[in-house]
């Protein structure tokens, strides 16, 4: 049984944690209401860049001569996979979540004798995968100096990207993050990003494909196709930023209950010895008394 | 019939404009273009230039690079460098345009890349006047 002056030590101690916590809440909701305007002012341009890369790759006729970003470079050997974390933790299963994901998919990938490569961004995804997957990781990007994500940011990804796949660096190409549901629910996913994923909508589209092109098919697509991995990378930021803050906050919210919870026991535990200790010197007053 | 079309010109952050305009100007890839209602469906990208809009109301960006996508009646320009001419002038004009004249000096550019900072240059001196 721990002493009075114990538990209240720990009393004060579990209060000022949940003071901690209740902060970090109000702080996660406060960004996260920023970050879901953000991702969701972003989502028409993505949209939109999707909606013009399906229409240019329905105009092309000739597969063989097309982008490789477009089509591939028709080899499944080596594997690059961008695994998009947080730089900051407490915030529930949100790293762990992408991370078994990658994992799970990494596993596969080495199974079926496949080369991986593996670049990070955010410092808690690569601290849960250095240990098993050190070797693969070609790549560490760090983004914990920048207050906002900017465009700019993706773009740069992307183009480092880009020049891997010149290289022939890699076959295929995905990003791992989180989507963001609502605020209690974010779903990891997994995204291939090269070659671009082309969805065969066998519509009546068939005078879509008349579009008049300037300069020409080809130098479109070299031109959009790295903008559209850029533009890719950027949604999973916002979607990712997003889902951090909604992840953060339920996660601070269950902490700041369950801390009230222990204050609630602590504090009955604490009456209770409490009035232990008043009836024991009760008891020794008055048999003291009646000895006399 | 009114003689007008939607125009979406979109940035990753944001929806600039959304609205129904008469004329939009813009600096394709391979020489300015006007485009006015009923336009044949066309793709193509910009050049470093200033986009005109003649609507309701008249209106001037800057963009570096873009893409454009016009199909019925809907024109829509997806660029990540747009900005409106207002928010360019704030900006040390002159030192963008020294910045960019150092860059044409160097002598391992692609002529493509050539080609991009000598019309950023233009764009920027005329801007500037």
């Amino acid at each position: 049984m721990p002493s009075l002056d114990d538990l209240r030590k720990r009393i004060s101690s579990v209060k000022s944690t949940q003071k901690i916590t209740k902060a970090m809440k109000m702080v996660a909701a406060a960004k996260l209401r920023k970050a879901q305007e953000m991702a969701e002012k972003g989502r028409p341009y993505s949209d939109k860049m999707d909606l013009i890369i399906q229409n240019l790759s329905k105009a092309i006729n000739d597969p063989s001569n097309a982008p490789k970003l477009l089509v591939g470079t028709g080899e499944d050997k080596t594997h690059l996979c961008v695994v998009m974390t947080a730089d900051r933790g407490l915030c529930g299963g949100f790293n762990t979540n992408i991370c078994k994901l990658a994992k799970k998919y990494f596993d596969e990938a080495i199974k079926s004798s496949k080369n991986l490569k593996i670049i990070t961004v955010g410092t808690k995804g690569l601290d849960q995968l250095k240990r098993d997957y050190g070797r693969y990781i070609i790549k560490r990007i760090n983004l914990k100096d920048k207050k906002k994500l900017s465009f700019l940011d993706a773009e740069e990804i992307g183009k480092q990207i880009v020049e891997l796949f010149k290289n022939n660096e890699f076959d295929k190409c995905f990003i791992f993050y989180n989507k963001f549901k609502n605020v209690i629910s974010q779903i990891p996913q997994q995204q291939q990003v090269i070659p671009a994923k082309v969805e065969n909508k066998n519509k009546k589209d068939e005078e879509v494909s008349s579009y008049e092109f300037e300069p020409d098919e080809d130098e479109i697509l070299d031109d959009l196709l790295p903008k559209n991995i850029s533009t890719q990378i950027f949604k999973a930021f916002l979607e990712n930023s997003a889902s951090e803050q909604g992840s953060r906050m339920t996660a601070m919210d269950n902490a700041t209950r369950n801390a009230g919870d222990l204050v609630d026991k602590l504090t009955i535990n604490y009456n209770r010895s409490r009035q232990a200790a008043i009836t024991k010197e009760l008891i020794e007053i008055i048999s003291g008394a009646e000895s006399l | 019939m009114e003689k007008n079309f939607n125009l979406d010109i979109i940035s990753p952050e944001s929806i600039l404009i959304s609205e129904k305009v008469n004329s939009v100007t813009i600096p394709s890839f391979e020489g300015e273009m006007t485009i006015l209602v009923d336009h044949i469906p066309l793709i193509t990208f910009l050049r470093p230039g200033i986009i005109k809009v003649e609507g309701s109301k008249q209106s001037q960006f800057f963009a570096e690079e873009g893409t454009v996508e016009f199909s019925n009646n809907t024109l829509i320009i997806l660029s990540s460098t747009i900005t409106s001419i207002e928010n360019i002038k704030n900006q040390n004009i002159s030192k963008i345009i020294e910045e960019s004249k150092s860059q044409l000096t160097q002598d391992n550019l692609s002529d493509k890349a050539k080609y991009i900072l000598s019309h950023k240059v233009d764009t920027f001196l005329k801007i500037n006047q």
